[in-house]
Parts: C-alpha cells; sequence; structure tokens
C-alpha cells in the first residue's frame, strides 16, 4: 500500500520534472521571440541580415549581421576544418589500432579535455596560442578567427572522438571479417568498409560538433580579436555572434533598439543551431534504421 | 597432383584449450567436401585454418602442416593477402557490405588493382553471372546489397568472391539462415561451380552434405574420425561413430 504510494508520487515528480524541462525551453522561446520580434518588426530585414556594418551606438545606428554571422561562419567553419580530420584520426586510432590499455587511457585524455573549462582555454588561447601565431604569420596581433578555430577544435573534438568511435564500435564484425577473408589489408578495411558503414554517424559527429562550436562564446571572445568588420581573411580579428551578445549586453540601455537587437543576434544564433541540430539527429536516425 | 589442400598432423589452440587434434586430410581439386559433425567439433575452427581466418583471434597456436596447392601456408612468411585471394570464404549469416551490388563484387577487384573501368564492370558482370543474379540486377547494380532477400545476399557474397578469382571456395554452414527453396538454389548453385572451383563446404545438415557432395569428412570433438567418399560415409561407415552420428544418436 506504502509502496505504492510511494511508486505513484515518484511517477508524479519524474512526470512534472520532465515537463517543467520542457515548459522552461518553450519560455526561453517564446521570451526570445518576443524581444527578437519587436526588433525585426521595426527594422529592414534585408538590411539586417545582409547588412555589412554593425555599428549599433552610432548616431544613426546600424544593425547589419553579416560581419557577424561571417565571423562566425570563419571560425566554426576553421575550426571544424581542423577538428574533424583530427578527431577521425584519433577516433580510428583508439579503436581500430590501439592496444587495449593505452586505448583506455586515451579515452580518459579526451574526456578530461571535455572537462576543461572553456574559459581556461581561452586562458591559454591569449597566453601561448595569440602569440604563437602572431610570429608565425607576421601578423600585428595574434587574436584571429584562425585562433578562435584552434581553441574550439579543441573543444569541438571531445564530442567528434567520442561519437566516431561509437560509430566504429557499432559497425558489425561480419562486415570487417568479409573484407579481411577477400584479402583486403586492415587499412583497406578501415577505409573501405569500415568507414562507409559508420558514415551517418560520422556525419552526426560532425553536425554535433558544429553545434558545440557555434554557440562557444568564452573562449571566442577572448581570442578572436572581437572586431565586428567583415572579414576577408582567417589571419584578421573578427566578432561572432555569441561574443557579441556577451560583449555588449552588459553595456546595453535596457529597451533601446540595440537591446532588442541582442535578441535578434540571440534569435539568428537559435535557428542555426536548432537546424544543425536537427541534421545530427536526422543523421544519428538514419543509422539506426 | 589431384589435391587442392593437403593438410598432415594439424593441432590446433585457443589458448589452453586444444580445438583440433592430429587432422589429416586430403582435399581434391574441382570437388565439393563437405565436413559434418556435432556442434562445437572444431569445424569453424578447421575451415577458418585454410584462410588463417583465425590470426585475428589472440592467443591461438595451430601447429602442423597445410599445402595449399602445395605451397606450405601455416608459418610465418605466407602472405596473408596472397593466401585470401586465393581461397575465398562465405559466412554462415550473408554479410555483403553496406554498398551498392556493383561496389560488392567491385570490392576484390579494386583493392587487389585486377581491374578498373570496363573491364571492372566485366568482372562484375561475369561474377554475378556465375551465381545468376546478373538477369535479375544488371539494370539495379545501385541497389544497396542490404535491400537483397538473404538468399541473393548469400550468392552476392559468392559473387564478390569469385570476382577475385579465387581457387578455393570455403563455405561455413552457408545456407542455416536460408529457407528450403533457397537452399535448394545455393546448393544447385555449388554443382554449378564444382567445375571452376574447389569447395569446402561445413554444414549441420546431413542431408545436404549427401546432396552436393563428392567426399565427407566427420569430426567429433577436435578429430577427424573419418574421411571418405560421401556415399560410402552414408552407407557404410567405417568407424562406429560415424555411424552412430549419421544415424542421429548425437545432437
Ligand atoms: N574464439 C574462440 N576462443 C576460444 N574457444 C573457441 C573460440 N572459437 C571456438 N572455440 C571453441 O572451439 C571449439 C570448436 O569450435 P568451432 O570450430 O566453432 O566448432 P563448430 O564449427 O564445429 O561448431 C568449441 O569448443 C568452441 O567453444
Ligand atoms: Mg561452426
Amino acid at each position: 500500500m506504502i509502496k505504492k504510494f510511494f511508486e505513484s508520487l515518484i511517477e508524479k515528480a519524474i512526470f512534472i520534472s520532465g515537463i517543467t524541462a520542457i515548459a522552461i525551453v518553450v519560455l526561453i522561446f517564446i521570451f526570445l521571440l518576443k524581444e527578437s520580434v519587436y526588433f525585426f518588426l521595426n527594422n529592414n530585414l534585408a538590411e539586417i541580415l545582409f547588412g555589412m556594418d554593425w555599428y549599433p551606438i552610432s548616431e544613426p545606428p546600424k544593425f547589419g549581421f553579416l560581419p557577424l554571422i561571417l565571423g562566425s561562419v570563419l571560425v566554426t567553419v576553421g575550426a571544424i576544418v581542423i577538428a574533424v580530420p583530427v578527431g577521425l584520426a584519433a577516433a580510428i586510432y583508439i579503436s581500430e589500432v590501439a592496444p587495449g590499455w593505452f586505448k583506455e587511457i586515451l579515452k580518459t585524455g579526451i574526456e578530461l579535455l571535455a572537462a576543461i573549462p572553456s574559459i581556461v582555454l581561452g586562458f591559454v588561447g591569449i597566453v601561448v596560442l595569440a602569440p604563437f601565431i602572431r610570429n608565425l604569420f607576421n601578423l600585428p596581433s595574434g587574436l584571429t578567427a584562425f585562433a578562435g578555430s584552434i581553441m574550439l577544435a579543441f573543444m569541438a573534438m571531445p564530442t567528434i572522438v567520442s561519437i566516431i568511435e561509437d560509430a566504429i564500435n557499432s559497425v558489425p564484425k561480419s562486415y570487417r571479417e568479409g573484407s579481411l577473408a577477400l584479402g583486403a589489408t586492415h587499412l583497406q578495411t578501415i577505409r573501405r568498409v569500415i568507414l562507409p558503414a559508420a558514415s551517418s554517424g560520422i556525419m552526426a559527429a560532425v553536425m554535433l560538433g558544429i553545434g558545440r562550436v557555434i554557440g562557444e562564446t568564452m573562449a571566442v571572445l577572448m581570442v578572436t580579436g572581437n572586431a565586428a568588420i567583415m572579414p576577408t581573411s582567417i589571419l584578421q580579428p573578427v566578432r561572432t555572434l555569441t561574443a557579441t551578445i556577451a560583449a555588449e549586453m552588459g553595456e546595453v540601455i535596457q529597451g533601446s533598439m540595440h537591446y532588442y537587437a541582442l535578441f535578434g543576434i540571440g534569435f539568428v544564433l537559435f535557428v542555426i543551431t536548432f537546424f544543425i541540430n536537427l541534421a545530427a539527429d536526422m543523421f544519428l536516425h538514419r543509422k539506426k534504421s | 597432383m589431384k589435391n587442392a589442400i593437403e593438410v598432415k598432423d594439424l593441432d590446433f589452440y585457443y589458448g589452453k584449450f586444444k580445438a583440433l587434434s592430429k587432422v589429416n586430410i586430403d582435399v581434391r581439386r574441382n570437388e565439393i567436401t563437405a565436413l559434418i559433425g556435432p556442434s562445437g567439433c572444431g569445424k569453424s575452427t578447421f575451415l577458418r585454418c585454410l584462410n588463417r581466418m583465425n590470426d585475428l583471434i589472440p592467443g591461438i597456436k595451430a601447429e602442423g602442416s597445410i599445402k595449399v596447392e602445395g605451397v606450405e601456408i601455416n608459418n610465418g612468411t605466407t602472405d596473408l593477402v596472397d593466401l585470401r585471394k586465393k581461397v575465398g570464404m562465405v559466412f554462415q549469416r550473408p554479410n555483403p557490405f553496406p554498398l551498392s551490388i556493383f561496389e560488392n563484387v567491385a570490392f576484390g577487384p579494386k583493392i587487389h588493382r585486377m581491374a578498373k573501368g570496363d573491364e571492372l564492370k566485366d568482372i562484375v558482370k561475369s561474377s554475378l553471372q556465375k551465381v545468376l543474379l546478373w538477369d535479375e540486377f544488371k539494370d539495379k547494380l545501385n541497389k544497396n546489397a542490404l535491400s537483397l532477400t538473404l538468399e541473393q545476399q548469400q550468392r552476392l557474397c559468392i559473387a564478390r568472391l569469385v570476382a577475385v578469382r579465387p581457387d578455393i571456395l570455403l563455405m561455413d554452414e552457408p545456407c542455416s539462415a536460408l529457407d528450403p527453396v533457397a537452399i535448394q538454389k545455393i546448393e544447385d548453385l555449388m554443382r554449378f561451380l564444382k567445375k571452376d572451383y574447389t569447395i569446402i563446404i561445413v554444414t549441420h545438415n546431413m542431408q545436404q552434405a549427401a546432396r552436393v557432395s563428392d567426399r565427407t569428412g566427420f569430426f567429433l570433438l577436435g578429430e577427424l574420425i573419418e574421411f571418405s567418399e560421401t556415399d560410402k560415409i552414408f552407407t557404410a561407415p567405417s568407424d562406429k561413430r560415424t555411424e552412430e552420428y549419421i544415424t542421429g544418436r548425437y545432437g
């Protein structure tokens, strides 16, 4: 009797927690929508999305998102171009080549990498990476999109490695046997059988990596130089969507158009991440069916 | 030389466990040799010695002589790529790669750099013809192999082997995932392939051994108890244990 009562109590508690989580997400979305709709309705949409100038406090202000969007895209693409090949190689090494004991060490190491707070990575970026890049390319400052890409590649790596490793491990053993029995070498088997069979998992890893990178704020704020200009090269300072919100939200006058513009940026960011997660989900789902 | 494979005094160990002991067998060319025996008696282990697939398992040891076409293959210097090109294997569950029909058959020729372009297409065609899949799928070569029926998948796996031009086909219970109609078709295929290949088939189905094979070997607890013409094994076995097995006294 009492047991039953407790069980129903626990059931209800779980139900309420679940509903609360969903309700909070919905509320955040509504809030974001409400604040940003005001901005989008009171400005020319084309001028926002394709405007090349972000001068929120000049007179008249200019709210062109394009340099910020391109800043985010540049840093993200750079990070993915670095993180995917390295992450793929690491995942292949861990699941296919490394001996058992070393495998565990590597996996732990990668989990530790995921545990480093992004502000610490950003700090290392400023102190070590930026001067290195400045000297390497002979630049006035090392705080560039490139520095951001490298930092973010480190942050995306654990996600990418562990999802690809999972995908490789779930390739049926019979494919491997079939390939080896045809006289294929281990490397040929990996390249021609295992990786294609794991491809949807690999795509999902890439998508989730992008999602992780594009939403990251602290480290990018610290190492990308924060200049809201149209980027022409990865060796220039840039300003990302996230960094703009983080840097300006503290000083903005509540209720001003600038304030609403920051919510507009938040909304754009939300839409981008939403579609990336959706794509990742589709890849993961395809793998199962 | 009439023999495709000659095995002398083969002992096999998984770690400390002895799975095969003193196996001696001569497999004749262009014949179908069946291996029967209760499950766990070492049939698969023996078969996997012939293309050295057991090498994938840590802690194994194989002692004795295995000659394939007169060449010793049970030693450290054997080139496994060459061996497995020559000695192909069909598995219990059809295991086509999750690629198109074409890519499955082209896999072997590609990795061994045997052909490309039109020549590759010809190999794919003739291989599929060999397993009687060509007419049905010649316009659907891009179809994913996993969408075929199990029987077609098993045929495709055989086509995939045929494409690398092996001399010997090892089949480990190739019909155990198939229904009776499909089994009959695969058996017909084996008879058809016999003129070009030496075939060794492991089966737990004695009727199948009796139907398709020229010679039959009976394994029990890691030993080859008896090996002779299939007719003789099933009508006048010389060992009491063989007789007990074929009359159904073991599982
Ligand atoms: N990978 C392995 N490690 C240890 N023992 C094994 C392994 N594979 C098979 N065995 C053992 O070797 C014996 C023969 O197995 P197997 O060759 O698969 O028999 P069969 O194919 O005749 O059913 C069995 O006792 C089995 O338990
Ligand atoms: Mg077996």
